[in-house]
């Protein structure tokens, strides 16, 4: 939760045009993103070279550059590791943004895109696809995740409004909350039933793995659109997280905002769900780190994430398929073991009060 | 306000609340006899009330007295016990999330079980004890991890970073849950997924007579400091304000809370929303008072492990479906219809 202490704002100094009366670094934060973004490019080469067959580097390059369908090394590449790579870290940026705008609009370290029930009706729809239409094309799986995810947020934001006082973040949050153990519960029942548990999981914990062309394509023009959209609502994410007071004092349109922001965490988490399975720690996590990085101020502490989240998700992948080839660990697993660590290094250093 | 209109109001407030407290007894009470007659074995009302005064067949009492009671008395302490735990950490916490899984106690007990049966050679003879006895060593030493973790010298342990050690030493947990899931045999995952969606596992009455004194005890406990969880949910600057000596309660409650869940998820598996959403519904009952809270908490979360126990039973596909999803689907409608109804 960013801090609103008096000191915070007055240190911000006049409240008029690009100021805004939070601490934030942006000399670290362009540091920051720079150097990400040239990790990111050096982890995603990386990505590319290694895996059951290892493919040097300037082959890599060759075959990114120079495509020639007739070798194999260069087809390898360019239908197999190449979209995995690129899957990754689309989807570790959206699941990072979606977080960080979770977080910022209703002001809980708590929250991320699990909470809007996405994770949780993607499950549902993913465990229904396996009971009643078994076979189902994988593109069709994923439309469907799609639309669970999308079912499952209808709800929160729904039950969340619906109730008299309009939608507040403590609402939304347990709206949350409640609509997810339900969603939960009728899958592990469905996968208790039907004794499809392990599948499912299989599928959950599988990742990255077969990620095809075809499934980029489907999700980059919306993932793109939506994390521009994050871009440009950032300034008023800012203003949100710092409470609601604040904000309609900074002359904000608080509802349009939060719908907004809304529509654009289904978008973003959404698709990364139907098409990767819920490694959804890192949309917690993220945030937290780009924080700690950058200051409060949302302009800066949203790229940070998105560059951060791809690379996240890019080197587990990498760590999955090297600990123990040719069987790949579950990605989710590695990057609790990376992040956990280093979540409970912030958690100590917490010193405020939730 | 002056001090005869204080007092009015308190009445006013305690009248409410003992009404609440009759409501929910009764509804228990139907529920308990409509749960005797629930199960494959069908007996009427009648039956059932006949063989409770010691008229019934061997069958009958054979049913009534070593399988379906034990289970319901399981039932309404483990609803109580999880219910009471998640209210004390609400409380202490301050945040509506809260419940017995912050404090890992899921994850942990989980992960020992699962452990227990991956390497266990076959499930039909899994021994009967040892499962309940490794997930309360395993939701201890969890809790106790988080607990040490989240502790700093001269400050204790501040709520909001218990929920963050929390968090991830679940996170950490669950990862590796999952990997050990996925190299399991069918057979073994299908046994794992039910103990972990949460199903009456120890239903005789050597588990209710070990639970007992557990919820009874730390129940008391908890009743006892009613007044410091009022004063601790203020916030820590407002408590020491009013003269609490806030360390001391908070980390004994802690542990008392963190006792009482352990003992609990040990019978009956991951159920972690009773928890969550019995403090709820009794806050929308009766109010944010303590005194009044805990009582009404324990007994929504009975009453809704008790309906939802019975249901399982009742259902068609019986015995299949494990009760922590029926308290799930009961429980999460009734809540968000709680919500969409108030204004707080």
């Amino acid at each position: 939760m960013p801090t609103t202490s008096p000191s915070a704002l007055r240190e911000g100094g006049s409240n008029q045009g690009d100021t805004l009366p939070v601490k934030s670094r942006p000399a670290i934060a362009v540091v920051v993103i720079l150097g990400g973004l040239i990790a990111l490019a050096f982890s995603l080469a990386l990505s590319i070279s290694v895996g059951a067959a290892n493919v040097s580097l300037a082959t890599v390059w060759e075959a990114v550059f120079n495509y020639n369908p007739e070798l194999q090394e260069h087809l390898i590449v360019h239908e197999l590791r190449m979209p995995r790579a690129l899957a990754g870290a689309l989807t570790g940026a959206c699941f990072a943004v979606a977080g960080a705008l979770m977080q910022g609009m209703t002001r809980n370290p708590l929250a991320d895109s699990g909470l809007l029930g996405l994770n949780s009706g993607a499950a549902l729809a993913l465990a229904l696809c396996f009971a009643f239409a078994p076979g189902m094309p994988f593109m069709l799986i994923i439309v469907w995740c799609f639309v669970g995810a999308g079912v499952a947020s209808g709800i929160v934001y729904g039950i969340g409004s619906l109730s008299r006082g309009g939608l507040t973040p403590v609402r939304l949050v347990l709206a949350g909350a409640a609509v997810s153990a339900l969603f939960t519960a009728l899958s592990e029942g469905i996968a208790i039933y039907y004794r499809i548990g392990q599948e499912l999981a299989f599928w959950y914990a599988g990742g990255l793995a077969g990620t095809k062309w075809l499934q980029l394509d489907a999700i980059l023009p919306w993932t793109a659109a939506a994390l521009a959209g994050a871009m440009m609502m950032s300034r008023s994410i800012t203003m949100l997280s710092l409470g609601e007071e604040v904000a309609s004092g900074l002359g904000l349109n608080i509802g349009r905002t939060r719908v907004l922001a809304l529509i654009l965490v289904l978008v973003l988490a959404g698709t990364a769900v139907s098409a990767v399975g819920a490694v959804a720690f890192v949309g917690l996590l993220i945030p937290h780190v780009a924080r700690y990085m950058v200051g409060v101020d949302y302009r800066y502490i949203i790229p940070a994430s998105a560059v951060l989240g791809a690379l996240l998700i890019v080197l587990a992948d990498i760590a999955s398929r090297m600990i123990a080839p040719p069987f790949e660990s579950p990605i989710g697993a590695l990057i609790a073991l990376i992040g956990v660590p280093f979540f409970l290094y912030l958690a100590r250093r917490e010193r405020r009060e939730l | 306000m002056d001090t005869e209109m204080l007092h009015q109001s308190a009445r006013r407030r305690r009248s409410k609340a003992l009404f609440m407290l009759a409501v929910l007894l009764i509804l228990i009470a139907i529920v308990f006899l409509i749960s005797m007659n629930a199960g494959s074995f069908r007996m009427s009302a009648g039956t059932v009330l006949n063989t409770l005064f010691g008229g019934g067949t061997d069958k009958e009492e054979l049913i009534l007295f070593e399988f379906r009671l034990p289970r319901i008395c399981i039932a309404l302490l483990v609803g109580a016990g999880l219910a009471l735990s998640g209210c004390v950490l609400q409380g202490i916490s301050r945040n509506g999330l809260s419940d017995p899984g912050i404090l890992g106690i899921n994850a942990g007990s989980g992960l020992v079980v699962l452990l227990f049966i991956a390497f266990y050679p076959t499930t039909d003879a899994a021994p009967v004890f040892a499962l309940p006895i490794l997930a309360l060593v395993g939701a201890c030493v969890t809790a106790l991890i988080i607990f040490g973790l989240a502790y700093k010298k001269g400050e204790g342990i501040m709520p909001s970073r218990l929920i963050l050690t929390g968090i991830a030493i679940a996170a950490a947990i669950s990862s590796v849950t999952i990997v050990l899931m996925l190299r399991i045999s069918p057979e073994k995952y299908q046994f794992a997924a039910t103990w972990m969606a949460g199903s009456i596992w120890g239903s005789t009455w050597t588990f209710v007579l070990a639970l007992l004194p557990w919820v009874i005890v730390l129940g008391a406990y908890m009743m006892v400091k009613a007044r410091s969880l009022n004063v601790l949910a203020l916030g820590d600057q407002l408590a020491s304000g009013l003269g609490a000596r806030v360390g001391g309660d908070r980390s004994r409650l802690l542990l008392v809370a963190a006792g009482l869940a352990g003992a609990c998820v040990a019978v009956s598996g991951g159920i972690g929303f009773v928890g969550l959403i019995g403090p709820h519904i009794a806050r929308r009952l009766v109010g944010p008072r303590h005194e009044a809270l805990l009582p009404t908490s324990a007994l929504c979360g009975a009453l809704l492990m008790l309906v939802a126990d019975t249901v399982s039973r009742a259902l068609p596909m019986s015995s299949e479906i494990p009760t922590g999803i029926v308290v799930a689907v009961i429980g999460a409608p009734y809540f968000l219809y709680l919500m969409a109804r108030s204004r707080a």
